[in-house]
């Protein structure tokens, strides 16, 4: 059954965003990533134009994250202040991204830079986790308690502030930082960032694990709500009846999400996600490798793969 | 009061000339009417473009006034649009060289009584540009000609793979000596705005007559409400896509904390 989109203005069969909502979605619950680094891929595959796929997919961030923030809400897993202040640097962070989503566009440039930041951002972070969760799997067969990150001059830092939930006594600017870098990633690859702030949160602030993903989810509502309002404005190019049916999708795939992820252990997941990660980043490198179909492309027209 | 007499006089007279400039159209169109070598229509003249819509067909049928062929050329909004050409960069391939067309039409499509090369003279194509061949696009710099006809063949090709232009020309059924008709396929991904439905008469190799009916597609309803939404009031309209996306994931928490 195909569904006419208002603002993409092309038809699409109904159940394929359903069904990609609900994948997404699912990730989204069991990982507490926004599943974006999914979602505008698969978007653009199917056809719609990327600038509707980066712009809609922001929005339809903010439903699964949503929800999912409450499930960790009512387990007491989100850090507030914590939360706060990655909010912070975020809202900073979005607005430097969009001035440079703005130039890359000018300079026919946009799809090759996305893709590019794509595989490195994914494959090093995939390698990263891959190689930490091996590790603390064969730790957990001799079992040793979790190592503490180094602590050098971060400590050094000042504005310290301590966040109760996190147990964590460090430097605003931290947090801020971290925020900032997610929010460039938001605006200019549809993304919430949860894939670079939840490794971000546990190596570098050393925060638990447990409280993590509620915490980045806190943040990436935020970040993808003001990404969103900000492409409304200046782009046109929120799709809401597209969000919407990915919604749909999406809300009942992150409930079962988050119930499989409590049923699996932590290093099991990191696993899972790093396999997801390198598959993406594989796939879209390979894109940027391979000889295209057509070596032209057309402003406004799919391009041939 | 001499400048109110004149008044009075002036519309006076301009009302007998425009009495006569109207009988004279009248004359004018009942004689062409008794020789119209061509007569067109459309079973509709705006494509609705709502929630369901995958393309549609429209009808277009009318009469000859004895032997000939039809050429049926639809043709869509123009635009500026801008071909890009990749190369290999350190082992990437990405945006080399670019060229931008003003002109283009968003879509276009031929249909034809008989095979186009068979009935018509030579020039004839080119000249009413019955043909993917023969649209005129303005390159929006100066250039090599080589250069552009390699981004203009581009351009076509890449709009083909798209479903946007058809160079096949389509079929028109003739019911007797003058009556035809042929359908006219609109795809779900045709550009909005207004199209030009052109019918050419050809007679031993010449255009002898030709038509222009103007065809509107256009979003209707739900859908234009919320592209019209989205573009005046993009502010309220991205506020709104957010506050539905969250009250969505709210719904969804709470649907399924109770089940």
């Amino acid at each position: 059954m195909d569904i006419y989109l208002p603002i993409a203005e092309m038809a699409v069969d109904v159940f394929v965003l359903l069904g990609l909502g609900a994948l997404v979605g699912f990730l989204s619950g069991l990982f507490g990533i926004g599943g974006g680094f999914l979602t505008t891929p698969l978007l653009i595959f199917i056809g719609i134009p990327a600038p509707v796929a980066v712009a809609t997919g922001a929005n339809q961030i903010v439903a699964p994250s949503v929800s999912a923030v409450l499930a960790h809400w009512r387990r007491g897993n989100v850090d507030l202040r914590m939360g706060v202040a990655l909010l912070i640097g975020g809202l900073i962070g979005s607005a430097i991204g969009v001035t440079v989503f703005a130039v890359l566009h000018r300079l026919a440039q946009l799809d090759v830079v996305i893709r590019i930041a794509y595989v490195l951002f994914l494959g090093v972070i995939g390698l990263l986790m891959l190689k930490e969760s091996v590790q603390a799997m064969r730790r957990a067969r001799q079992p040793v308690s979790r190592p503490k990150p180094p602590r050098t001059w971060l400590d050094a830092l000042p504005l310290k502030v301590r966040f109760r939930r996190s147990r964590l006594y460090v430097s605003a600017l931290l947090p801020i930082a971290i925020g900032m870098l997610v929010g460039v990633l938001a605006a200019i690859l549809g993304v919430g960032g949860g894939f670079i702030m939840v490794p971000a949160m546990i190596y570098l602030l050393g925060m638990p694990s447990s409280v993590v993903v509620g915490t980045s989810l806190f943040q990436i509502i935020f970040v993808t709500a003001a990404v969103t309002i900000m492409q409304a404005l200046t782009t046109q190019t929120v799709d809401v009846v597209l969000a919407l049916l990915l919604i749909t999708g999406s809300v009942v795939g992150a409930q079962f999400g988050v119930r499989a992820g409590t049923r699996l252990r932590g290093d099991q997941l990191r696993v899972l996600l790093a396999i997801i990660v390198l598959t993406v980043a594989g796939k879209l490198a390979y894109d940027l490798v391979a000889t295209p179909l057509d070596l032209y492309s057309v402003g406004g027209v799919p391009e041939a793969r | 009061m001499s400048g109110g007499w004149h008044a009075v006089r002036l519309q006076g007279l301009q009302r007998a000339a425009t009495l006569l400039l109207l009988a004279l159209t009248f004359l004018a169109a009942a004689a062409a009417g008794a020789r119209a070598e061509l007569v067109a229509a459309l079973s509709n003249h705006l494509v609705a473009v709502s929630t369901g819509f995958s393309g549609t067909d429209v009808l277009l049928f009318g009469t000859t006034d004895g032997s000939g062929d039809v050429v049926v050329v639809v043709r869509g909004p123009d635009s500026v649009v801008t071909v890009h050409r990749k190369g290999r960069a350190w082992g990437i391939w990405m945006n080399e060289a670019d060229l931008a067309f003003s002109k283009v039409p968003g879509f276009w499509s031929i249909a034809s009584s008989r095979p186009i090369d068979s009935i018509l003279a030579d020039g004839v194509a080119e000249f009413h540009g019955l043909g993917l061949p023969w649209l005129q696009f303005e390159p929006l710099e100066n250039t090599s000609q080589r250069r552009i006809a390699e981004f203009r063949d581009a351009l076509i090709r890449t709009k083909q793979r798209a479903g946007l232009f058809s160079g096949e020309p389509r079929p028109i059924a003739f019911l007797g000596q003058r009556l035809f008709r042929t359908d006219i396929w609109i795809p779900a991904n045709a550009p909005i705005g207004t199209y030009t439905v052109s019918v050419f008469l050809i007679r031993d190799g010449e255009v002898v007559s030709a038509e222009t009916t103007p065809l509107v597609v256009g979003k209707v309803g739900f859908e234009a409400r919320v592209f019209d939404f989205a573009q005046k009031q993009s502010l309220g309209y991205g506020v709104l896509a957010v506050l539905v996306a969250a009250l969505a994931g709210w719904l969804a928490s709470l649907a399924f904390r109770k089940g």
